[in-house]
């Protein structure tokens, strides 16, 4: 009787995965293996005279060569960003954890609020903010921090600064919900054993968060390191990302180089992951 | 030894707001000793506690460790460490680290084979490389003991330490905890709201209600002579009966219960008026039938009905209803010597006039009666 029971428990996981299953399938499953095998087209045909799968390589050989660039950059900024996420959302995260009382949902709100507006509307924003006569720029020069004809806009800071803002609460809300589990007792114990708030903050609350922290940094960096919109709106044709050149192949009709590329991003996020997370140890925590 | 260690708290206060947590607090605990606060949960015993270790701060009054006054020392400063309800173990460190992690603070040598012979002594030896949430709760109950006890603090705190075993593992539990103060000689100072807990491993015992301490002293003391009607229900259970205090006779005093005449010891008659709490633990009356003879010099309480028996084994629980229509408890051994009674049988009751206690008769007497709330 136990032995039917389970198999109709079995059923019932596989019917319960039908759905998103199929959704991803024909969602994610589909559309990857078309872009793998679209990478190894032959760049000479087009979507009207039709493309010939030769099986070649050369599509990657040669993004990596003219792309190399942009490649690195991407990588640059998304870390950079990612590293100033964490420098400004850990501190806001513990404070909202245990600081806020009951002010605690509404920072919470605070974080989530600018969901509310589109991301294109929100980084436009940002070219007003950062505009050569707007006020950050004016304040920044009469500090002498930024030179006469210094400016924000269309610089890498400014493509930083945005993707920073955007991914900011990918941060938060991971490290938030580590840090918000943590029971305060262990921080007490920590002060009971002799160890300072700096050295229990060390020892204690920063090993307990750092589930939160691998979930934030990879929501931000993966995200961060195939952006175009910010590199788009607030840089320069100098501070180009691989999702601009991947975005300018796709409209030029080069889908081959295009799609060679995507999966080269891909591959790369995925090897930089896997190579984090081992080293991170997350998989050790409770 | 000596005083040179002992824990002093002089008119220490703590308030949350306008609530009145720990209320001009003196208390002196003895180096060496194994100190109970007990109380049922909202008496300020846990705050008391956390205010020793440093977790809180006095809203007034002194905090003093032998010579050294510690009251706003930080509580990584202090040579106190805390046995935490439900240990607060570290989770993501092994039980070896867990143990090692006051040492590491304070940049001692040899911290491996200190750590060694005090997971020997807890009898954890071979636990060392576990993670907490690999042991029972008894074991991580020994952890934790033994991350604190390896420190070799001045006071060890144990906030409820065995609230969260069974209670066959709680019974183990006290009389390891008992062995062990008694080879470290550390001062231990324990919160329970359990009275058996507190009486069975205590020396001294501090009944705290209501933010202050209603009587303190060997165990034994408290429960025979109460000073409080907190006290009397809220360790054991007592009988306690209106009565007026009348003449003094040797070394009793008599008081007039309900027209009957009873002995008490004149040693602890309280201040106040001649209207007094009268009371007799359950268990040092015998029941006799009605009119049966009662030995020499007897305190007798006549013409009581039983209105319920329930045999426990051990004893059989008795309530009599008296004829002014008050209910008293009396516990009789099973010794098998002679029958029980039954509902509806007419007793007297006998007991010794020197196991009579005396109350102050403007105290509530259902005080401390509701014992069983659980924090």
């Amino acid at each position: 009787m136990s032995d039917t029971e389970e198999r109709r428990g079995g059923l019932v996981g596989y019917v319960l995965l039908l759905p998103a299953g199929a959704w991803l399938t024909l969602f994610f499953v589909v559309p990857l293996v078309t872009l793998v095998s679209t990478s190894f087209y032959d760049p000479a045909g087009s979507l009207e005279l039709g493309y010939r799968v030769t099986g070649q390589v050369t599509n990657y050989a040669s993004v990596l060569s003219d792309y190399s660039e942009q490649f690195l950059r991407s990588l640059g900024y998304a870390a950079t960003a990612t590293l100033v996420c964490v420098l400004l959302g850990y501190p806001l995260a513990y404070a909202i954890a245990f600081k806020a009382g009951r002010w605690r949902n509404l920072m919470l709100v605070a974080v989530i609020a600018p969901f509310f507006t589109s991301f294109l509307i929100r980084t436009l924003s940002w070219q007003l903010i950062l505009a050569d006569q707007g006020w950050v720029v004016d304040t920044l020069q009469f500090l002498h921090l930024l030179g006469e004809d210094g400016r924000l806009l269309a610089t890498p800071v400014a493509v930083v600064t945005g993707i920073t803002y955007n991914f900011l609460p990918f941060m938060v809300l991971p490290l938030y919900a580590s840090l918000e589990k943590i029971d305060p007792r262990l921080i007490e114990a920590g002060s009971d054993l002799y160890a300072s708030p700096f050295t229990t903050f060390r020892t204690v609350t920063l090993p307990l968060s750092l589930p939160g922290l691998v979930a934030g940094t990879l929501l931000t960096f993966i995200p961060a390191a195939g952006d175009y919109i910010n590199a788009q709106l607030l840089g320069n044709t100098r501070t180009q990302m691989i999702g601009n050149v991947i975005q300018k192949l796709f409209d030029g009709g080069s889908y081959p180089e295009a799609a060679a590329l995507s999966v080269t991003l891909m591959a790369v996020i995925v090897v930089l992951v896997l190579a984090y997370v081992r080293r991170a140890g997350t998989e050790d925590l409770v | 030894m000596g005083s040179a260690n002992d824990l002093v708290l002089t008119g220490v206060s703590k308030r949350f707001g306008s609530f009145v947590a720990v209320d001009d607090l003196d208390l002196t605990v003895p180096a060496g000793s194994f100190f109970a606060l007990l109380g049922p949960s909202g008496c300020g015993k846990t705050t008391t506690l956390r205010m020793i270790a440093g977790l809180e701060t006095p809203t007034g009054g002194r905090i003093t460790l032998g010579a050294d006054d510690i009251t706003a020392l930080k509580p990584y400063r202090r040579p106190v460490n805390t046995v935490f309800q439900s240990y607060a173990l570290f989770p993501h460190m092994t039980i070896a680290e867990n143990v090692a992690f006051g040492l590491r603070r304070s940049g001692t040598r040899d911290v491996k084979d200190q750590v060694a012979a005090m997971l020997e002594m807890v009898e954890l030896g071979d636990y060392g490389r576990r993670k907490p949430a690999q042991l029972s709760g008894g074991q991580q109950q020994r952890v934790a003991l033994a991350r604190a006890l390896i420190n070799r603090p001045r006071v060890l705190l144990l906030d409820e330490p065995l609230g969260a075993l069974d209670l066959k593992l709680r019974r183990q539990m006290q009389i390891e905890l008992k062995q062990i103060q008694t080879e470290v000689e550390t001062t231990f100072v324990h919160v329970t709201h359990d009275q058996e807990e507190a009486m069975t491993m205590a020396d001294t015992v501090a009944v705290m209600n209501a933010g202050v301490i209603e009587q303190m002293g060997r165990p034994e003391d408290l429960y025979e002579h109460p000073s409080t009607t907190f006290v009397a229900n809220f360790l054991g259970q007592s009988n306690l009966i209106r009565g007026e205090l009348g003449g003094a006779e040797q070394a009793d005093v008599v008081v007039d219960v309900h027209g009957t005449r009873l002995l008490a010891p004149g040693a602890q008659v309280p201040d106040g008026g001649r209207e007094v709490w009268v009371g007799i633990r359950p268990e040092k009356v015998t029941l006799a039938a009605a009119g049966a003879g009662a030995l020499r010099g007897a305190n007798v309480l006549e013409s009581g009905v039983v209105t319920d028996a329930s045999f426990t084994g051990v004893s059989t629980q008795y309530l009599v209803r008296m004829p002014w229509g008050q209910e008293l408890m009396v516990f009789e051994q099973n010794t098998g010597q002679h029958k029980g009674f039954v509902v509806g049988d007419t007793v007297d009751l006998h007991w010794v006039p020197d196991h009579t206690f005396l109350l102050d008769a403007g105290q509530d007497s259902a005080a401390g009666v509701e014992r069983e709330t659980v924090p």
